[in-house]
This record gives structure tokens, sequence and C-alpha cells, in this order.
């Protein structure tokens, strides 16, 4: 363990994968897609990393090709020391996984579910534990199918952590989800990192990741854009403070970038939606004082114009120009 | 992490540390009993099957012969086709040749032109139906000319058990309800747990892959013997069907028989992403053995150069060794061949199907 303390729990580099474009048992042609595009990673033991992306950025590929349920078409994967391609069985027992979307069997109980994936692991951990963990033991009997969107997660997270793994990746495990169920997911992720376990998650939830995650890297278009703490990014990328001006229908011509640059304490502006600009500044009073007086002076119709602190949000639009739940 | 003492491991749940291949069964067997729909697709359905069946064909009496004849056929004749019990319809000859064709009347009599001329019989010789009708009114009209019978006759006709056709039926029912249930029982399972992620799901946790498969057969051996006794009490008590040879030779053939078949389910399951595929995959493979296996009629009907490949079906190995058991008497060692040729489909499907079995 001492000589593995260093090195990382999780790492990639150069991962790739591309889609062969060719369907069915015709093989026919059709354009291939590249859903992961030369991504390095290296995620430390005990560290929480998220993963940051619009649907379709390639996240849940990535996870999944980390997690060895995927072949990458190019690039190397480590766990802990060990690659899929020799030490499969090994890892297996030490990485727990909870994916997007599993639909447990819904006749089976709790109780029964997890006695299944209790028969899988070498030296699962014991029931009762699990149950209280995940806060289900009074549904112990109760079918899935019964259960709620929250209790579900908590039966597929408690499942993932049968094993007591040593990594535990969680895709989207809170999406969909009410706020409470959404914070006791969270519970459940302190307490696994308290007990030392290193997490790779992703989400498109700023809240989770600024909570949750000690770096987050923000996925787009198969390429890892930036990688940092929420609080690093925010400072390099978004500024302190953000001055969101919304003008009205068929202003946005009136406006330039350059104009609104040259301003006291911006230090960028990027429109991100219709006549809906973000500035970036760092002196918000003085920002804000100086965009009226541009706005004034250009005779441009305003609809709304707020400040508010920097957030994982911003620095998402500041990267990529769009919103993270833009879809 | 390292597993130390504030580990929750500990060696109690070490030691009640479940079966995999038992649970996995376990799951399977829960979800057939906890849904009910299930239950009655592999007991009711076979039931009223056979049911539906054997009432078509247990009090079927010998079809009357029916025949037309044509304007200006003899009183005589008429009168003595009618005693005999032939059914006589009277057309023109242009309804007569369309009442043929549509096999609505077997044969047409027409009567001679003038006295000392032959009837004519005009029939398709094609038709088995035609063919007794021909030989019945042939008889008659001999009779109805003057003939005597030279020779007496005497009847004596089989009603036994164990020679009618339900108790031919019955064996062909049953292995065609191990097949469908061994084959859609699987493979659909399979699809359904590939579509939900669930395959994908077990393959992220330490599953060894041959567990799964070999749950899934099991789970489906499992309800063999109740399904067998249900049908067989069932076929007891409305047809009087007995079998005749060893009840251990009967549950061998079918568990054999029904296990190749979960087999050859993973096989044709193996890659299938929807169910409109496995649908598809699975009529291609069970169709021509509905058609040729002797479910319903002898396969000895098909042409001699077929019978070598009908011969090594594993459903007409299935449907042989239960009618040998069930009619014949059959024991043990007689139904080994059969057991032999559900191993040479079973084992090679397996195997087949856990090598390119696509998880995700």
């Amino acid at each position: 363990m001492s000589s593995q303390q260093s090195s990382p729990a999780v790492f990639c580099h150069g991962l790739r994968k591309v889609y062969d474009g060719r369907q069915g048992l015709l093989r026919r042609p059709a354009p291939s897609v590249v859903a992961v595009d030369g991504l390095d990673l290296s995620i430390g033991p005990g560290e929480c990393f998220g993963l940051l992306g619009p649907n379709g950025s390639g996240k849940t590929t990535t996870v999944e090709m980390l997690e060895g349920l995927l072949e990458p078409t190019a690039g190397q994967v480590g766990l802990l020391g060990r690659s899929w391609s020799t030490n499969e069985a090994d890892l297996r027992e030490r990485v727990g996984v909870g994916l997007q979307e599993t639909h447990l069997p819904e006749k089976l109980t709790v109780e029964e579910v997890l006695t299944l994936f209790r028969s899988f692991y070498r030296r699962p951990r014991a029931l009762d534990d699990l149950l209280s963990e995940v806060e289900l033991t009074d549904k112990r009997r109760a079918w899935v199918g019964r259960l709620s969107g929250g209790q579900r997660q908590r039966l597929a997270i408690a499942c993932a952590m049968v094993g007591e793994p040593e990594v535990l990746f969680l895709d989207e495990p809170t999406t969909g989800l009410d706020p409470q169920s959404r914070r006791q997911v969270w519970g459940l992720i302190a307490a696994y990192r308290a007990r030392g376990g290193t997490v790779v998650l992703t989400t498109h939830y700023m809240e989770e990741a600024t909570r949750l995650c000690d770096r987050v890297g923000i996925v787009e278009r198969g390429r890892m854009v930036r990688v940092g703490s929420p609080a690093e990014l925010i400072a390099q990328l978004a500024g302190d403070h953000v001055i969101e001006l919304e003008l009205e229908m068929g202003n946005d011509a009136r406006l330039t970038r350059e104009e609104l640059l040259a301003l006291p304490s911006v230090a960028e502006a990027q429109l991100s939606g219709e006549g809906l600009w973000s500035i970036s500044s760092s002196q918000p009073e003085v920002g804000a004082a100086a965009t009226l007086a541009l706005v004034e002076r250009k005779g441009v119709r305003l609809a709304r114009l707020v400040t508010r602190k920097a957030s994982l949000e911003d620095v998402f639009v500041a990267l990529t120009g769009r919103h993270l739940d833009d879809g | 992490m390292a597993r130390g003492p504030t580990s929750p491991v500990t060696s109690e749940s070490q030691a009640r540390r479940p079966n995999a291949v038992v649970q996995l069964t376990l799951m399977r067997l829960r979800e057939i009993g906890r849904e009910p729909g299930v239950l009655f697709w592999s007991f009711g359905f076979p039931i009223l099957l056979s049911l539906a069946l054997g009432v078509a064909f247990r009090a079927r009496g010998p079809d009357p012969v029916v025949v037309a004849t044509l304007p200006g056929m003899p009183t005589a004749l008429h009168r003595a086709l009618v005693q005999a019990g032939v059914r006589v319809e009277d057309l023109d000859p242009q309804a007569a040749a369309t009442e043929l064709r549509a096999g609505r009347v077997s044969l047409i009599v027409v009567p001679s032109a003038l006295p000392g001329q032959p009837l004519i019989f005009r029939w398709d010789p094609s038709r088995a139906e035609a063919r007794s009708a021909r030989a019945a009114v042939y008889a008659i009209a001999q009779h109805a000319a003057g003939q005597n019978d030279p020779q007496q006759v005497r009847d004596e006709e089989i009603h036994d058990v164990g020679s009618r056709y339900i108790d031919f039926l019955v064996p062909g029912l049953i292995a065609m309800n191990l097949m469908s249930g061994s084959m859609w029982g699987v493979a659909w399972v399979v699809v359904h747990m590939r579509v939900r992620k669930l395959l994908k799901r077990f393959l992220a946790a330490p599953m060894r892959r041959r567990d799964l498969l070999m749950s899934l057969g099991f789970a489906r051996l499992a309800l063999i013997p109740l399904e067998l006794f249900v049908i067989l009490l069932f076929a007891q008590l409305f047809f009087r069907v007995h079998v005749t040879g060893s009840y251990v030779a009967l549950l061998a053939v079918a568990l054999a028989g029904s296990g190749s078949f979960a087999a050859i389910a993973i096989a044709v399951a193996s890659r299938a992403q929807n169910t409109e595929t496995v649908s598809g995959l699975m009529n291609l493979v069970m169709l021509p053995m509905f058609v040729t296996s002797g479910v319903f009629f002898p396969s000895s009907n098909f042409p001699a150069p077929l019978q070598p490949i009908i011969h090594v079906l594993p459903l007409t190995a299935l449907c042989d060794g239960l009618r040998m058991v069930m009619t014949d008497g059959a024991g043990l060692v007689a139904v080994l061949p059969s057991l032999v040729i559900h191993a040479a489909w079973g084992i090679p499907s397996f195997w087949l199907g856990l090598r390119y079995f696509r998880w995700t």
C-alpha cells in the first residue's frame, strides 16, 4: 500500500473512443463518432473528482472506459496501479460502480438485491451494515419496484459499496432526484470519503460539484478543457463576480464585446444567450455602474441587470459558451 | 484504502457469504414466482392448448363420405348411397366441379349416358379422403348392381388407451411446451436484462460470467418437475393419457431437453440488443422444428432425404424420448440416444453463447 500511496488511484492518458459508424448486421456505413478525443486525467487516492459537462460531451463514455466496461479505441487506463486488461478480477473486487441508469430487478426486495450483490464479492460487507448506511433498514422487505427514486438510488449506491471499494465511480448519482434525496446521496458520498475512499463522479449540477469535489474537470466534445479546484477555476475564469446584463429583443448588435471589455474592472464578457451578456468583474459596484453608463450612452434598451458571486456555472459558460443544462 | 480494523468487513460476514449461482437462480425464480403472468404462460397456456387440441381430436368419428351426383342418376343407386350413410349432393356439373376443387365433396358420380355404359367417378387421387370415398362408392355401386360379398368380414375398432391420437399428441405438446418455455424463458430474460443495463451492472461487479448464464438454465430446470406434474395430471384426468414407462426416464429426458433448449436460447440471445431481434431469431430457430419434429403428426411424413436432419433436431429427440417413455413404456437406457442428442446441442451452444455474449 505504501508504495502506491503517491501514485494516482485513477489515471488515463490519451484516452480515445471512436464509435465505428457501421451499423447492424449489414454493416451499413455511417459517419463514425468521436465520443472521447484524447483525454488525460490523474486522480489521487482519497480525492473526489468531478467530471462536468453537458449531455453528449463524453462524460459517461469516459467513465465507462475508466470502469473497464468499455474498450478504449486508444490510450491507457490505470486504477490502483493495475490495468483492466491484466487484473480485471482483482480490480472488480476493489472498484465500485454506480451506472447512470440501472434497473435493478423490480420484483426483488431490497434485502434480496443486496444479498445477490454480496454473493459476487470475496469479502462482502455485512447486510445490516449496508442497510443502515443507506438508510433502507425499514425498507429491507420492500420490492425495488415500490421504492422512491431516492431510495432506489441509495440502493444502487449500496450495491456499489458492497465490496467496500477503494475507488467508487458514480455516473450522475443525483440526476432526477428531489433536493432532500440529493442531500442524502451527498451524505453517503461524504461518509465514504471520510473512510478514505476515492470518488469519481459525473454531474451537471454545479452545487453538487462545488460541495463534493476537490477538483473538477470540464469536458467538452470529448476533451478535457480545464481541470482545477472549483475555487481555482472560478477565480481564473469567471472573476469574483458576474454581472448579468439582459437586453431587450433586437438589441444584441448594439453592444460589442470590445466596448464591455474596455470598462473598468471587467475581465471578460461573453454573449451566453439571446441578448444575455455575462460580464466578469472583480468589483461589481464599479463594473455595474460603468455598464449602466455604457448602456445609457448607446441608447440600448435594458431588460435586466443582476450582479452575483461567480459560480462553476460561469466557468462553464466562459469555457464552452453554453450552459451546463443546455442538453 | 487499506482493509484495516475500521473496515466493516468481518470474518462473520465472510462465513455467511452467499453463493452466487444460488442467488442468481433465486433471483430468476423469485421474479417468475412474483409475476402471475409468467405462471399462466408456463402452466395455464399449455393446459388450455392441449385441452383445445385434445377436444378437437378426441371424439372425432369417421368423417362422412360426401359425393356429388349429376342429374340423371339412377334412383336405386342414389337410394343405396344414402342408405349406406353417404352424404349425396345433387348438383349441376359446374357446381359439382367447384365443390370438388374446394374439397367440400370428395367425388363426383357421373351417371352413364346410355344403359350398359360405365359410371364415371371423377376425383383427385392426391386426396386421401377422395381415395376412401371412391372405394366406398365403388362397393355400394357394385352391391346396388347385384354383387354379393364372397368374403365375410368382421370389423374390430380400436379405442384402446395408448394408441389414440391424443396419446400421440400429449407427449408432443409437452415437448413443444418445454421447448418454448425454455427458449423464451431464457432468451427474453437475457435481452431484457441487457436492455435494462442489468447485465452491465453485474459485469461491473466481480461476478463470474458463466454463473449468470448457468443460473438462467438452473432456474428453468427447477420448474420442470412442477410443470411436468401439472400437465401429466391434467392429461391423466381429462384424456386418460398415462405414463407407461419410467418416471425417472421421463424426468431425465425433460430436463436434458429443457437444458439444451436453454443453452440454445443463450446462444440465440447472446448478441441481440432488442426484443424484436431476439423474437425474429427465436422464430427462425423454433419454427422449422415445430413443423418437422413431429409434435402434431409423425415426422416420418417428411421426405426420406430430410430424415437424418430431422432425426437429430433437439425437438425431435425430445418428442421421441417423451413418446418412448409415455406410450412405449421405455426406461432410462432406451432414452440414452435422446439424452446424447441434447448434450450434443446444449454443451456447444452454451459455450458459444458464453464466448460471444454481449454484456452491454
